[in-house]
């Protein structure tokens, strides 16, 4: 499609947007730009056309099934966003004095209260913008922790082999240094080579449960017992909360610090990549460094406070506030009963699912284990026979009206589909979905030409992303004219 | 349930095709000392197990949110009252852009795609860089990335040589007081030291305090208008840290960049780095976010960039289209060597951005911006109160109020309005100042309210 | 089948070292490893001057789906650099052992390429990685 700098004309406005000029003469002619920024002139209808347009050219959750590995897809209730939207909250400066704020800090401490429930942590902090932000705080923690104790040799995070990026990117940003673990064909981390792993430099252990394999690591308790005796924090990366949400409290597991993804296990959208939220709760022990600001209840009311040794405030204000009060509205809806829903029926779909897909002749990547809220299939033999990708199946899949599953993730196992319907979806979308793998899989066999080129129907073919690498146009080249 | 859809019916037929008996049989490999410790115990609140409807939660949520309305917002520090157009969030809010995931399958994701193409053009224009990234997540934790991407590319530069990389920032004294320790608590986890440069009796920066410094720092973070409104000496800033072989790192409010001179063309050399705060560009203040941080920077630097990136490339047919670039920078394939962790940004917040900056236009950002400046005048004159510094100011200004400032704040907010920030809890020679802000929302009767009612505090408090 | 020159030496790491005429160490990456990455998008090359250990980080070797360092097979003077990567980085999936060198070293002995497998060793050492995966 036409960019908007294509519909652009000189001097055209939306003019009900443009205020009256007013003088500027009293500042310094030397602060003040000499030509006015090549922004689009174009009228109101153009941009709500033009934008409206382009919304059609995704697919999302309220228009696609979405089973996107390791991204929890389910359905993002409207609600949840008028009562964000709601003007005594958007309108509400961040600085605004706390004796005027009762009703949002109020909101704070309820959600506070849930997430302390909901993962048996004694605290929680809500700041941290995304998962990843949530990570560095739980790293960021433990290393104040060991620091705090004299215990400065610990810079070692370690991570299974089949960790998220986000793991070891966020440990380096840290400065720690990043090992791995190895996980073996079960699907669960090697204890041995746990064993070997840890010692005197090990500051945690940072992993999901259930793994990114879509598997609980049922040795949980003794991997939480090496890496305590060896010394060494164990980090919860929330993000796969979604499969055991109302089941099991990771703080039950022996983890010490976590993250939750707001925007996965409670609903909040994801809004083409973002905002997220992730909170991060701990256990008496970290407690302590926490970042700030957090909510506490008073005699007099809320306020906001720092726990004692907190490790600081990681943005300017109070994280993505809006997207918090979204993720409480939610809770209050699926109350206590409706929260231990989730992991159940999320689980169900997975397994029934894997199922039918195992019936259809694919590949599950580990067929004696149960699944939880996802699971993977290899497409490796696929690629074998008739030299069809994984990332070529997600494309051809895209024709048949559904979003494709997480490809290549994780790294360990060849060709894959990481899988996750969530609970959100009908026995009857499931199905659809069955038939459309199935007819890929057809496909795949009788014209591998058509799986190879896909997609086919839809608002662009095959992107080519070498030649978006090798020669960057990252911007539209746009004109100037005079102040 | 709330939003489960399976009947009795499906839940059955399911577990027959899983060859399970019930639901607890599907988590049969989870040590049984470890499920349902939590059973009955965490409802959101005590009786309400079965949660609430849409309405009810509707109306908790509204008697909270009514509890929190003020008048008048003469609050700025970061934080915006703009005039957000109708469109910006009736589109903004449509399904296919808010419930979308990152755009990783291209072909599905064109719209998001295209648009961010479009909002990485629109920042680059603002600011005058090459480049600039799709978001990361506000002004505060993007001034320390943008702190550790400098950092990096100095140590790119200096590979090989004896030298090294150099591991200090040094910060003008006037920027954010939030976003410094935001930056301070991310980066001082990799031994980068943050120096900050005293700000002088007109509030502003000494660029010759720049080469003075016993170190040279790999940056220089200046911000514009800073902390205090003012218009800092940002050319001369900018060619002391080129002479002392550091980036100069421009934090900015983009509203005003409709007004005020690109960063790129700061100096002789112009800014290498450009961080700050979208809020302005018509996103709501709540409560601080979700808002975005953008980083915009040189061709040559791109590689050190955080933050996913849409590159414009070519169909299989040849047709122009879109698609996520560069991505061997990120977690996702870089982990442990990733320029950052980031990996949820703000998108939407970037769509809202886009509209926001297509119905205003050239001229529209630019009226706004010279109508936030001339209310702000009209507060100022309004007011038979001193400012604090006489160097020039736009948008915000510090006036001294002669007496300590944060209870004169709560008497205003007792009466429903938010009369600045005290600068006290930041600026500790600074407990009797007032930072005050009026955007073009801003009345000719809302001001005169608020200079009476002001007024009327500090004379009662005297 | 990928292409392994019997008048280099290899690294475990996917270099290839050739010694030159003028008593310098060539270096690149070898077949099997630029089609690991795939189409390659970007390199990063040492600068002229620069000093290098064997085995540390010499450079880095970018496709779309996987980034890579380069370590420098031996250590020494980096003496001069490939600059026709920086605009067409496909020379490296055309002409590996060719056009598609990175850059060369005046190495500070001739012992440390020693250290590294021969052709026969080096197509050994990747098919046994193969198998492992």
């Amino acid at each position: 499609m036409e960019t908007i700098f294509d519909l652009a004309r000189a001097q055209r406005r939306a003019g009900a947007q443009v205020p009256a000029p007013e003088s500027v003469e009293d500042l310094p002619k030397t602060a003040l730009r000499e030509h006015l920024p090549a922004l689009p002139e174009v009228s109101e209808l153009q941009a709500v056309r033009h934008y409206t347009r382009l919304s059609g050219l995704n697919y999302s959750i309220d228009t696609q099934f979405y089973p996107l590995g390791s991204c929890t897809m389910k359905y993002n209730p409207r609600g949840t966003h008028r009562a964000a939207s709601t003007p005594g909250f958007l309108d509400r400066h961040p600085l605004a004095p706390v004796s005027v704020s009762q009703g949002f800090l109020a909101c704070l401490h309820e959600l506070q209260e849930i997430l302390q429930r909901a993962t048996g942590m004694g605290s929680v902090s809500l700041t941290p913008m995304a998962g990843a932000q949530g990570e560095f705080a739980g790293v960021a923690m433990i290393r104040s922790y060991h620091a705090a104790r004299g215990d400065t040799g610990r810079n070692e995070i370690l991570v299974p082999a089949t960790a998220h990026g986000t793991n070891p990117a966020t440990a380096s940003m840290c400065g720690c240094i990043v090992r791995e673990v190895a996980v073996g064909p079960d699907g669960d981390v090697e204890i041995e080579a746990l064993k070997a792993a840890v010692g005197p430099a090990t500051a945690g252990l940072m992993t999901t449960n259930p793994s990114t394999c879509g598997l609980f690591e049922r040795r949980i308790e003794e991997i939480a017992a090496i890496v305590h005796d060896a010394g060494g924090l164990l980090y919860y990366d929330g993000a796969n909360l979604n499969a055991v949400l109302g089941k099991v409290k990771p703080a039950d597991m022996g983890f010490d610090v976590l993250h939750l993804n707001l925007h996965k296990t409670f609903a909040t959208p994801h809004g083409g990549g973002g905002p997220g939220a992730g909170p991060v709760g701990a256990g008496e022990l970290l407690a302590p460094y926490l970042p700030g600001p957090i909510v506490e209840k008073t005699a007099e009311g809320y306020r906001w406070t720092e726990p004692p040794h907190s490790i600081g405030r990681l943005s300017a204000f109070m994280g993505n506030a809006g997207i918090l009060l979204r993720a409480l509205a939610y809770a209050l809806m699926l109350g206590s009963e409706g929260m231990q829903r989730v992991g159940e029926f999320a689980t169900l779909n997975a397994n029934y699912l894997a199922a039918r897909l195992g019936q259809e002749g694919f590949d599950i990547a580990y067929p004696n284990r149960r699944a939880c809220h996802e699971f993977i299939v290899t497409l490796a033999a696929q690629k074998r026979r008739f030299g069809v990708s994984a990332m070529d199946f997600a494309k051809r899949l895209l024709d048949y009206g559904v979003h494709a599953p997480t490809t290549y993730f994780p790294l360990l196992v060849p060709e894959c589909f990481l899988i996750e319907p969530t609970e959100t979806e009908s026995k009857e979308e499931i199905d659809a979905f069955v038939d459309a793998m199935a007819n890929v899989l057809a496909e795949a066999e009788s014209n591998p030409e058509l799986v190879k080129s896909a997609p086919h129907d839809l608002p662009a073919k095959r992107l080519d992303d070498v030649e978006a690498a090798r020669r960057l146009d990252l911007r539209w080249q746009a004109r100037k004219r005079s102040l | 349930m709330p939003f489960l859809p399976h009947t009795n019916a499906d839940v059955a037929s399911m577990l027959a095709v899983v060859g399970a008996a019930d639901i607890d049989e599907l988590f049969d490999e989870i040590p049984s000392n470890l499920l349902n410790t939590g059973r009955g115990n965490n409802a959101p609140a005590a009786g309400d197990a079965a949660g609430m409807s849409e309405m009810e939660m509707l109306r908790h949520m509204a008697e909270r949110a009514r509890a929190d309305e003020t008048g008048p917002c003469f609050l700025g520090a970061g934080a915006y009252d703009h005039h957000i157009p109708s469109a910006v969030w009736d589109i903004a809010s449509r399904g296919e852009f808010m419930t979308a995931y990152t755009p990783y399958q291209a072909e599905a994701s064109q719209g998001t795609l295209q648009l961010v193409y479009e909002f990485q053009t629109m920042m680059s224009e603002l600011t005058g860089m090459d480049v600039c990234n799709a978001s990361v997540y506000d002004g505060g934790s993007g001034l320390a990335e943008t702190i550790l991407m400098a950092v990096r590319a100095g140590e790119r530069r200096s590979k090989g040589r004896p030298a090294g990389g150099r591991r200090r920032v040094a910060l003008a004294g006037a920027v954010h007081p939030l976003y410094v320790a935001a930056a301070r608590n991310i980066v001082g986890h990799q031994g980068i030291d943050i120096v900050q440069l005293p700000y002088g009796e007109n509030g502003l920066a000494d660029p010759g305090r720049v080469t003075g410094l016993s170190e040279p720092p790999a940056a220089v973070v200046v911000q514009q208008p800073n902390f205090f409104g003012l218009l800092e000496n940002v050319d001369a800033i900018t060619d002391q840290a080129h002479e002392c072989g550091a980036l100069t790192v421009a934090c900015v409010n983009p509203m005003t960049l409709g007004l005020l001179k690109a960063p790129a063309n700061w100096g002789d050399g112009g800014a290498d780095i450009v961080c700050g705060d979208g809020q302005p560009l018509g996103i709501p203040m709540a409560s601080g976010g979700p808002s975005f941080g953008f980083i915009c920077t040189r061709q040559s630097l791109v590689r050190q960039l955080p933050g996913r990136i849409v590159g414009r490339t070519r169909d299989l047919d040849g047709n122009p289209g879109f698609t996520l670039t560069l991505q061997a920078r990120e977690q996702h394939i870089r982990r442990a060597k990733a320029t950052s962790n980031i990996c949820t940004n703000q998108g939407l917040l970037v769509t809202a951005a886009t509209i926001y900056l297509s119905l205003l236009g050239p001229e529209g950002l630019r009226n706004v911006a010279s109508a936030c400046h001339a209310r702000t005048r009209d507060v100022v004159a309004a007011l038979e109160l001193p400012r604090r510094f006489d160097a020039p100011y736009f948008h915000e200004c510090v006036l001294r109020l002669g007496q300590p400032a944060q209870p004169i704040v709560e008497t205003m907010a007792s009466r429903g309005m938010l009369g600045g920030l005290a600068l006290g809890p930041y600026f500790s020679d600074l407990s009797d100042c007032l930072l005050v802000c009026a955007t073009e929302k801003r009345t000719t009767s809302d001001i005169r309210q608020f200079a009476n009612a002001l007024q009327d505090a500090v004379r009662r408090a005297a | 089948m990928t292409d392994t020159p019997t008048d280099a030496r290899y690294a475990e790491t996917h270099e290839w070292a050739r010694l030159d005429d003028d008593g310098n160490v060539v270096v690149g990456v070898s077949d099997y490893a630029q089609e690991q990455l795939g189409d390659v998008v970007y390199v990063e090359l040492p600068e002229v001057d620069q000093q290098v250990d064997a085995g540390a980080e010499a450079g880095v070797v970018e496709s779309v789906k996987a980034a890579s360092d380069i370590y420098a097979p031996v250590s020494g003077t980096v003496v001069a650099i490939n600059t026709s990567l920086e605009d067409a980085p496909e020379l490296v999936n055309q002409d590996p052992y060719g056009d598609g060198w990175f850059f060369a070293i005046a190495p500070d002995s001739s012992d440390e390429m020693e250290d590294l497998m021969d052709a026969a060793e080096y197509s050994e050492f990747c098919e046994a990685s193969e198998a492992g995966e």
